[in-house]
C-alpha cells in the first residue's frame, strides 16, 4: 500500500523563493526512503510538507489528503525526529519521551500508567532505559538524538520522518542510530529521512530520492538510482560507487 | 521497570507535597484572619466573636477579602509567570514581558493624574491599557519581518514596554507632586489594602476562570515548551494553544494588578522554586507554582500589614525577598556547576 503519495508538488516561500518544483513520489508502506541532496536542495522543505507543517493539497497519506487529517489523528500517523531540540527545562528522559504519547490523550488529559509503560519501552528500544531519570539537559549529542527517536517511537506512528538523523554524530552513535532505524524498519515502520551523506543513505534506505535545486533528479530503489553517474550529477563533483567484496563503497 | 516504579513514586511524593502545601495554606489563611493591628498589634483570638462586633466586622469584611485576594493574586501571578516561561521556553520571563505591567501602570497613572478618580476607574484603566499593551505587542509581532514567532513577540514586547514606560514618565512629570505623584508611586509599589468584597465578587471570578484554564493545560504546557514544529508533530496546534494561553495569562495578570498595583517577582521566582521542589513536569509544577505563589503573597501581605505600625507596600517585600531568593538560586546553580 502507498503510505505517502506526492503528486506534482511545488512550493514557493512567502518571500518568493521557489523551494520545490513538480515533485512526484510514491512512497510505499514499510519502505525506508532517503531524501538525498546537497544543502539547499529542498529536502527540509519537502520534509515540512510531508509532516503537514507547511500546507499542501498535493500529498495523500494512506490515500487520504494530508490536510484532511485532524491534528491528533495526524500525530498518530506521522512522527518527527527533528535534527536537534533545545532543552531549557530539566525534564527527565522518561517525562520527555512521554511527550510522544500526546496524540493519544484527551484534550486536557495527562499520561496514564500504560503511556508511562510505553514510553519506558521506547527508552529501552534506544538503550537509554537505565538513564530514564536523568535530566535531558545532561545528555550528550548522541544521547540527545536517541531520546528524540525514543519520543517518536512512543508516538507509535506508522510513518517516521527524520531530519538529518546522524549529521552531528560520532561513528559509534551513528551506528546505534542506524541499527535502531533498521530494527524499526523490520517492525514495519515507513521511514523517511533527509541526508546529504550518500554512504549513509545507501546503508539505511531501501529507496532513494535525489533532490537538486528543488527538483527531483531521480527516485527508485537504491540499487537502481545510486550510481556514480547520478551522484556526480547530484553533487557536481566526481563520485564513485563500486562494489568490493560484496560491499558497496561510495566516495 | 524500576524506572517506571520510581516515576510513579515520584508522582505520589509530589502529590503528597502539594496536598501538604495546600493544607498549610488553608491553616495559615485561617490563622492570619486573627493577625492585624486591631485590637492590638499581632495575633488576637477573641473569646466570643459574636459579642465583638467590631472584631467580627474587621475579620469578615476587611481581613477575609484581603486574604482571599492575596491567595488568588499569588496564584495567578505565579501561574502566569510559569505559563510565560513554558511558552517562551525561557525560565527568565514573566507577564511583564509583553508590556502588560508597563501598560497597566500607565493606565492607572493616567486616571490618577486626570483627577476625580476612584479606585474602580483606576482598575478599568489599568486593565484596558494592560490588554492594549498585549494587543499592541501581538499586532507588532505579526507585522515584524524578522525571526520566528516567539522572537518577534519578545522584540515587540520590549518595544511596547519602552513606549508605555516613557509615556508613564511623562505622566509622572506632569503629576501634581503632593498627591497624584504619591498615589502613582504607591500604586506602583503594590498593595492589597483596597480589597473588599465588591472587588472579590466582580473581578476575581474572571481571574478564577483564567486560573482554571491554565490548570487544565497543566500537562499539555510541557509540549508547548518544545520547538513549534515538534509540538505540532505530537498533535498540537502550537500557535493557537500559545495564543490562548498568552491571552488567558495576561488577562488574569492585568485584572489582578488593576486591583493590587504592581507586584513584582512573584511570577519569576515562584515557578523556579516550584520546579526545584516538584521537577520540571508542568503537570505538578504548575499547580505547585500556584499554591506557592498564594503562600508567598499571603505571607508577604501578612508581614506587610502587621510588622510595622504603618503598612509596608507588598511590592517592596515581594521584590526584596524575590531578589534574595533569585541570588540564592543562581549562587547554588553556580556551585553545582563548579562541582
Amino acid at each position: 500500500m502507498t503510505a505517502l503519495k506526492v503528486d506534482n508538488l511545488s512550493y514557493t516561500y512567502p518571500t518568493g523563493t521557489k523551494a520545490l518544483c513538480n515533485i512526484t513520489l510514491d512512497i510505499q508502506e514499510q519502505s525506508t526512503v532517503a531524501l538525498l541532496g546537497s544543502n539547499g536542495a529542498g529536502k527540509s522543505t519537502l520534509m515540512d510538507l510531508l509532516l503537514g507543517w507547511k500546507p499542501s493539497a498535493n500529498i495523500l497519506l494512506f490515500d487520504k489528503p494530508l490536510k484532511e487529517y485532524g491534528r491528533k489523528e495526524l500525530g498518530r500517523f506521522i512522527a518527527l525526529v527533528p535534527q536537534s531540540e533545545h532543552y531549557n527545562f530539566s525534564f527527565t528522559l522518561l517525562e520527555y519521551t512521554l511527550f510522544g504519547r500526546a496524540p493519544y490523550l484527551a484534550e486536557m488529559g495527562s499520561p496514564s500508567d500504560e503511556d508511562v509503560h510505553l514510553a519506558y519501552e521506547a527508552l529501552e528500544t534506544v538503550g537509554l532505559a537505565s538513564y530514564a531519570h536523568r535530566s535531558v539537559t545532561t545528555l550528550s549529542g548522541g544521547e540527545s538524538q536517541l531520546v528524540l527517536i525514543a519520543r517518536a517511537i512512543a508516538q507509535q506512528s506508522k510513518v517516521l520522518l527524520l531530519d538529518e538523523p546522524t549529521s552531528s554524530l560520532d561513528p559509534a552513535n551513528r551506528r546505534k542510530v542506524i541499527d535502531i532505524l533498521q530494527a524499526l524498519h523490520a517492525q514495519g515502520k515507513t521511514i523517511i529521512f533527509t541526508t546529504h551523506d550518500a554512504p549513509f543513505a545507501y546503508e539505511l534506505a531501501t529507496h532513494v530520492a535525489m533532490l537538486k535545486k528543488g527538483s527531483l533528479l531521480c527516485f527508485g530503489t537504491k540499487e537502481r538510482v545510486v550510481t556514480s553517474e547520478m551522484l556526480t550529477t547530484l553533487y557536481e563533483t566526481d563520485m564513485t560507487v563500486c562494489s568490493v567484496g560484496g560491499r558497496t563503497l561510495i566516495y | 521497570m524500576n524506572a517506571e516504579r520510581s516515576y510513579h513514586n515520584e508522582q505520589k511524593r509530589n502529590r503528597a507535597i502539594l496536598l501538604s502545601l495546600l493544607l498549610l495554606l488553608l491553616m495559615l489563611s485561617l490563622l492570619f484572619l486573627f493577625a492585624g493591628r486591631y485590637p492590638k498589634g499581632g495575633f488576637s483570638f477573641p473569646k466570643d466573636l459574636s459579642q465583638n462586633v467590631m472584631m467580627k466586622n474587621i475579620m469578615l469584611n476587611i481581613r477575609l477579602p484581603r486574604i482571599l485576594l492575596a491567595l488568588i493574586a499569588g496564584a495567578i501571578l505565579s501561574a502566569a509567570g510559569f505559563t510565560f516561561q513554558m511558552l517562551f521556553s525561557n525560565p527568565l520571563v514573566e507577564p511583564g514581558f509583553l508590556g502588560v505591567s508597563q501598560g497597566s501602570a500607565f493606565g492607572a497613572a493616567l486616571v490618577i493624574v486626570v483627577g476625580n478618580y476612584n479606585s474602580a476607574l483606576v482598575q478599568v484603566s489599568a486593565t484596558f491599557f494592560g490588554l492594549l499593551a498585549l494587543g499592541a505587542s501581538y499586532f507588532l509581532a505579526k507585522k515584524f519581518r524578522f525571526g520566528g514567532w516567539l522572537l518577534r513577540l519578545v522584540l515587540s514586547g520590549i518595544a511596547v514596554s519602552a513606549i508605555f514606560s516613557s509615556a508613564l514618565g511623562v505622566v509622572k512629570l506632569v503629576a501634581e507632586p503632593t498627591k497624584d505623584l504619591q498615589d502613582i508611586t504607591f500604586w506602583m509599589m503594590g498593595g492589597l489594602w483596597n480589597s473588599n468584597w465588591k472587588q472579590i465578587l466582580t473581578v476575581m471570578p474572571i481571574v478564577l476562570v483564567c486560573l482554571a484554564i491554565l490548570f487544565s493545560y497543566r500537562w499539555r504546557m510541557n509540549l508547548l515548551s518544545l520547538q513549534e514544529k515538534s509540538a505540532y508533530s505530537v498533535g498540537l496546534n502550537p500557535r493557537l494553544d500559545r495564543t490562548v494561553l498568552l491571552v488567558v495569562a495576561t488577562v488574569g495578570t492585568t485584572l489582578t494588578i488593576s486591583l493590587t498595583g504592581l507586584i513584582g517577582w512573584v511570577g519569576l521566582i515562584m515557578p523556579h522554586l516550584a520546579r526545584k521542589l516538584f521537577g520540571s513536569d508542568s503537570k505538578v509544577a504548575l499547580p505547585g507554582s500556584m499554591v506557592m505563589g498564594s503562600l508567598f503573597l499571603l505571607l508577604c501581605d501578612t508581614v506587610g500589614r502587621t510588622l510595622l505600625p504603618t503598612e509596608i507596600p507588598i511590592g517592596l517585600l515581594t521584590s526584596f525577598i524575590g531578589a534574595v531568593i533569585f541570588i540564592v538560586i543562581l549562587s547554588l546553580k553556580h556551585q553545582e556547576g563548579k562541582a
